[in-house]
């Protein structure tokens, strides 16, 4: 598969919004885009989970304390995704939840195992720190990989997947 | 800081009984320098967004990757990179410079630090740094300052008293002196998450430089971000710990942005007379060939 067929395979409205981004070649105006969505971040409700948070949804290497939930449908193929940011200064990590809830929650759990591994680079440009990347890579893991043991054990899924490979 | 110390903004820091409390201002103090000319703000955060998204009034930013860091080589800037800095923040030799930011000013400690490398030792951090700010609902703003530039002659950077490099850890190690891994326990332990799909530490292996104790930074901190009083850091580093003020001393993290608060600490706040930052940290010793760990 090349690349190009790996981004036709991405959830469309991640695909919209990294289209998007590619315009955004200033970092000033990049950055007011992304504070934009932080500021938009909402925490888990209540009815998924309260804090205390568990340990298993801290994400690991996260400096900024998030939480993923992945809560699987399992009729519909979807996951939904809840986050949680304990660290009020921690913006990139709350604006990159905003966008993989936007984005894959609800989007068909095949789509979602196709999240590239250079997403953070993608998004929040190449100047990022180590700290930053393995928080962030962890969130991503965190999101991509219950779709991908999805994926895995669902031959609806890889029907739809080979039939998606095999039309592009 | 002669007139500072009379300064009444300074009590909450002075009652901490530090060995240099010149080195810290208070939230208050900054709101009252707001609009003083020998006094230039600096944030230094990880994040990036945070300083567009709102800063104290008249405050520059300092980012560590883009001003302080060499593109090529993993070093520090050169002099003439930092003359050229500071002349675009409006320093000059004289201003006295504030650093914070989020993290509880773990980058703005690593700011602060580099700044010594070139001997601006008019330097301060802001105790509890944007955190505090925030937290006693202070103003912030999103306009971005623009400050005449300045003529700005620095000394070469001068690393000995500051930073070690690799060479001197080894034989740091060998000589059986003293180190302080600042990291987390897990971290010091080499007991890493090896899951599959999840980004790995940037080394190849997991423990800690040999003879290090392991006392993560957070510990100099309270839960408003501000330090500890001298005798609660006292308890920490030179009683469990057993470290000397005399002593000559490494302190390490990751890549060297959480020591510099550790450094910090010791140097300023208890007034240890040979501490330095390897800022090579983890990332360089646990990828170093034939080089000893510990687990």
């Amino acid at each position: 598969m090349t690349a190009s067929d790996a981004e036709r395979l991405l959830p469309p409205k991640l695909k919209e919004l990294l289209d998007t981004l590619a315009w955004l070649t200033d970092p000033q105006e990049r950055y007011a885009f992304l504070i934009e969505l932080a500021d938009g971040f909402r925490p888990v409700p209540p009815e998924v989970a309260t804090p205390p948070y568990p340990r298993e949804n801290l994400v690991p290497h996260c400096e900024s304390q998030a939480y993923v939930w992945a809560i699987e449908e399992p009729e519909q193929h979807t996951f939904r995704y809840y986050f949680a940011v304990e660290n009020p200064q921690g913006l990139s990590a709350k604006a990159f939840a905003k966008i993989l809830d936007d984005t894959c929650s609800g989007a068909p759990a095949w789509q979602v195992t196709h999240l590239p591994d250079d997403l953070p680079q993608r998004i929040f440009g190449p100047r990022l720190s180590m700290g930053r990347t393995m928080g962030l890579e962890g969130m991503l893991a965190m999101v991509r990989e219950p779709a991908r043991r999805h994926l895995a054990a669902c031959a609806v899924c890889q029907k739809a997947l080979k039939e998606t490979v095999s039309a592009s | 800081m002669g007139t500072a110390t009379l300064d009444p903004t300074l009590e909450p820091i002075l009652v901490k009984g530090y060995v240099h409390p010149e080195v810290l201002v208070t939230t208050e103090w900054v709101a009252q320098h707001l609009d003083d000319p020998n006094v230039r703000l600096v944030e230094s955060n990880e994040d990036p967004l945070v300083y567009p998204s709102g800063h104290i009034p008249g405050a520059v930013e300092v980012d560590w990757v883009r001003d302080l860091n060499d593109p090529i080589m993993r070093d520090y800037i050169d002099r003439a990179a930092f003359e050229r800095l500071m002349s675009r923040l409006g320093i000059t030799p004289e201003t006295t410079v504030v650093f914070y930011g989020d993290k509880h000013n773990w980058w703005a400690a690593y700011a602060f630090w580099v700044f010594q490398l070139f001997g601006h030792t008019n330097a301060r951090l802001m105790d509890g740094g944007r955190q505090k700010w925030l937290e006693e609902g202070r103003p912030l703003t999103r306009e971005v300052p623009a400050h005449s530039p300045t003529e700005y002659r620095a000394p070469e950077r001068n690393d000995a008293p500051h930073r070690a490099f690799r060479d001197d850890v080894l034989a740091h190690v060998q000589a059986g002196k003293k180190l302080v891994d600042v990291r987390s326990p897990e971290e010091f332990r080499g007991e890493r998450l090896h899951m599959p799909g999840y980004p790995n530490e940037g080394a190849l292996r997991g423990g800690h430089i040999p003879g290090a104790v392991n006392i993560p930074w957070s510990r100099a901190v309270n839960p408003d971000g501000t330090f500890k009083t001298a005798e609660e850091l006292r308890k920490i580093y030179v009683e469990e710990a057993g470290l000397r003020p005399e002593e000559d001393i490494i302190v390490y993290c990751r890549i060297g942005e959480r020591s510099s608060h550790t450094w910090f600490v010791l140097k300023y706040l208890l007034g240890f007379e040979q501490v330095r930052n390897y800022d090579g940290s983890w990332t360089e010793w646990g990828n170093l060939v034939r080089v000893p760990i510990e687990r």
